[in-house]
């Protein structure tokens, strides 16, 4: 490792700079696809090829008799290049569906998470405190340790990952968004 | 309708089913069993080429001059790897082709096993779509929809990898009739409420132009009779990409010759002076726009076509219609004549005055000389002699595929075969090979460069062996002048690992492959010399020895605008006669 010359900062796409702007906003992105062998591959490799980028990503069958996956991406870009993403996913032979939730309306994100903080004494007690306070479970306990469940948006999530790091934060894992429009339509 | 038979025998009967007659392909041990079908079903005509790249090629040379699906049949491994740049070379270029691979058995897959390779992985990124088949239940279905997937909407490659078990394996075929995509079903009948919106800027424009692309072609030889009719009521000038060459026709009064970096003067000015610009099936390549920032400015712009990711990539348009070009064009034909619009006609003589204004500057001029053949020269006796007869033109990359845009006429489509979005040396021999298979008493050119007939040569040994009279027209610089033409311009004429060192003697190769060899370097003998390369009745390499430093022109240096163009020698836009000052550092940067 040459540690000596900071690396570069990455550049921006191409494919967005050729539609400059600085008006870059973050967009969630509902796909129903096919839940066949590949087709995340597929997914993912079009955002790695293109030089579009994943802030978040969750994907699970969600009709199993039609084999059918809803992916749910949050990304960031221009609203033209986002606009190019979709219509690039679109492309994709076993993608049913698309719907860019931001562009459609107001929409709900939740997402879970697993804290798992280690202390004794009052940084355990100030944990469990603020856990009630954020509406979380414990899922996990030893004398010397708590593993709480969190579901909310993702910046209720990182809010409360940042609270519980003076009072003993291990680890965290977290699923990603899973996102779904408001009012009585479907996607 | 369903029958039961082994994986392999289902391949082969899904080809007939699909109407195909020809394949191309290469065996090996993962295809086995599905070369032991052919052998047994004689319907199914297998030319062998000599390398698998070259049966991607001929695919592609095949389903360009035929508007069929072009097919290939590769063993694993290597053979699908080899296969991977003419995949590549048909994504680019939207051209359908389905690429049978074989892969180890099912239980072997993912062990490493002897040519083994993750050919969906590989080829994910450049196919349309690719399967690879784990069950023989699946095989039919995968074999009749990937066919589908390949020809319908923007057209490209498929790739179906069977493992040799499923090669082996006995199961029910279903015939092609019931095979409905559940997903992949896309637009081609534009919007009627746009269609109307772009007649009427049509009959509002002052300044307009057709830019048309391989989308036309794409679209069947009916999209092309229905642009030349829509051109000739609007009386509308029109240019095009390298790929649309043919669907107007270059003896067509309205023909402003090909745009882009070795474009005319006139179709480049034309497109960036434009007040209307029609883009049907084209996508606005780099290539086409130069300078992003500074194409086309005042325009307003129009974009037809079928995919709809193509809308809005590059250059943002006023108005995008998707739809395929035949059906999009058909539309605009019936209401433009219908709701009885009118070109502005006094505005549009003032366009075509301003064109012929331009077109005096005789962009495609050249120096000719007595001495030496010039290329440009040889392009436009090879056309002479061979425009009345029916012929069909492959390219390699380079100079020379440059000079034949610009200087053979096409006048119609699917005459012309040049690997443009990838830029394949090594595409023309095999593609000659595709389409000769296609046509079979057409007369078939490659017109090639001496560095660039190197990469697939091999294939004159597939000529030989089916007796496809191919031509090989190299234009023998003994440099690969375009890559030579860029250190001029970039590089201080530093000429580095340019130069074609160590030639073979095209001649005696061509002898040595049991074809005719030709060699002609005096401009007096070039016409006899051409006629007898067309009176052969065999492969030919023809070895047209030219001027070793000419450049192609007219250019649009890189980072530069359309109006910024290099003329031929002295002339230029902007006074620079030094040629390695004309790119700045910016366009450097770019390819
Ligand atoms: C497979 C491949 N490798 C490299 C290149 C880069 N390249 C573009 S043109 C060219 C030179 C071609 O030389 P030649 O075939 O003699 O044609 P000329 O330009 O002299 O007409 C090269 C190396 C390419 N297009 N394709
Ligand atoms: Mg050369």
């Amino acid at each position: 490792m040459n540690a000596l010359t900071p690396p570069p900062a990455s550049p921006p796409s191409p494919y967005s700079s050729a539609l400059a702007t600085s008006n870059t906003e973050p967009h969630t992105l509902s796909v129903l696809v096919d839940n066949e062998p590949g087709v995340l591959a597929r997914v993912v490799g079009l955002f790695a090829g293109r030089g579009y980028n994943i802030e978040s990503l969750t994907v699970a069958e969600v009709a199993h008799a039609e084999h059918q996956s809803r992916i749910t991406i949050v990304t960031s870009g221009t609203p033209e290049a986002v606009e190019q993403i979709r219509h690039q996913l679109e492309r994709l032979v076993p993608v049913h569906r698309v719907t860019d939730l931001t562009i459609k309306g107001h929409f709900v994100e939740r997402e879970l998470a697993m804290v798992k903080v280690r202390g004794k004494g009052e940084n355990r007690m100030e944990a469990l405190r603020l856990s009630e306070a954020f509406r979380g479970r414990v899922v996990d306990a030893t004398t010397e340790s708590f593993t709480f469940e969190l579901t909310g948006s993702p910046s209720k999530i990182d809010q409360f990952v940042e609270l519980m790091r003076p009072v003993g934060l291990v680890e965290v894992s977290r699923t990603g968004v899973a996102a779904i429009s408001r009012g009585p339509d479907g996607m | 309708m369903s029958r039961q038979m082994t994986g392999a025998e289902m391949v082969v009967a899904a080809l007939e089913d699909q109407g195909v007659d020809t394949i191309f392909g290469y065996p090996g041990g993962a295809v086995l069993p599905i070369y032991d079908a052919l052998f047994q079903h004689p319907n199914v005509k297998h030319v062998l080429v000599r390398h698998e790249q070259g049966a991607g090629h001929a695919a592609e040379g095949y389903a360009r001059s035929s508007g069929k699906v072009g097919v290939l049949l590769v063993t694993s491994g290597p053979g699908a790897t080899n296969a991977v740049t003419a995949l590549t070379d048909a994504l680019l270029d939207s051209i359908p082709l389905v690429c049978i691979t074989g892969q180890v058995p099912t239980h072997l897959i993912g062990s490493d096993a002897f040519q083994e390779c993750d050919t969906t992985g590989i080829t994910r990124h450049c196919t349309k779509h690719n399967y690879l088949v784990r069950r023989i239940e699946d095989l039919p279905r995968i074999l009749h929809e990937a066919f589908w997937v390949a020809s319908h909407g923007r057209p490209g490659p498929v790739v179906i990898d069977i493992p040799k078990d499923v090669q082996f394996a006995s199961g029910t075929y279903v015939g092609p009739q019931n095979i409905v995509h559940r997903t992949y079903q896309p637009v081609v009948k534009g919007e009627m409420d746009r269609i109307r919106q772009a007649v009427a800027m049509m009959a509002a424009a002052k300044r307009p132009v057709f830019y048309t692309g391989g989308g036309v072609i794409n679209a069947g030889p009916e999209a092309s009779k229905l642009l030349r009719e829509l051109v000739a009521l609007t009386g509308f000038p029109v240019t095009s990409t390298l790929m649309g060459l043919g669907a107007y026709p270059a003896s067509g009064p309205n023909w402003l010759g090909m745009l882009g970096m070795h474009g005319t003067y006139e179709a480049n000015h034309v497109m960036h002076d434009c007040d209307l610009m029609i883009a049907v099936g084209a996508r606005f390549d780099d290539r086409i726009t130069g300078r992003l920032d500074a194409f086309s400015p005042g325009s307003q712009k129009i974009h037809i076509d079928i995919d709809p990711s193509s809308i809005n990539k590059v250059v943002k348009v006023d108005l995008g219609i998707v739809g395929d070009c035949g059906f999009v064009l058909d539309d605009m034909v019936r209401l433009w004549r219908s709701e009885g619009h009118g070109a502005d006609r006094a505005a549009l003589a003032d366009w075509w005055e301003r064109i012929e204004g331009w077109r005096r500057r005789n962009s495609l001029g050249f120096t000719n000389s007595r001495t030496t053949i010039k290329p440009q020269h040889a392009i436009r006796r090879l056309y002479e002699l061979t425009k009345d007869r029916d012929t069909y033109i492959t390219t390699e990359v380079g100079q020379h595929q440059m000079w034949a845009a610009q200087h053979y006429g096409f006048d119609k489509p699917n005459r012309w075969m040049t690997s443009g979005g990838l830029g394949t040396m090594g595409y023309g021999l095999p593609a000659a090979i595709g389409v000769q298979m296609a046509h079979p008493g057409a007369l078939v050119i490659d017109v090639a460069g001496e560095a660039s007939i190197l990469m697939n040569m091999q294939e004159m040994s597939t000529a030989l062996q089916y007796r496809l009279p191919v031509k090989v027209f190299i234009l023998n610089n003994s440099y690969m002048g375009m890559v030579r033409q860029w250190q001029e311009l970039l590089h201080g004429s530093r000429y580095s690992e340019s130069y074609s060192e160590a030639l073979p003697d095209f001649v005696k190769l061509a002898e040595a492959y049991g074809g005719v060899g030709i060699r002609c370097d005096d401009p007096g003998e070039l016409d006899a010399a051409i006629l007898r390369m067309i009176d052969t009745p065999r492969p030919v390499i023809f070895d047209c020895v030219v001027e070793r430093e000419e450049n192609c022109f007219p250019m649009i240096p890189s980072g530069k605008a359309h109006n910024e163009m290099l003329l031929p020698t002295g002339i230029d836009d902007w006074g620079a006669p030094d040629l390695g000052a004309v790119i700045d550092e910016k366009g450097k940067m770019l390819v």
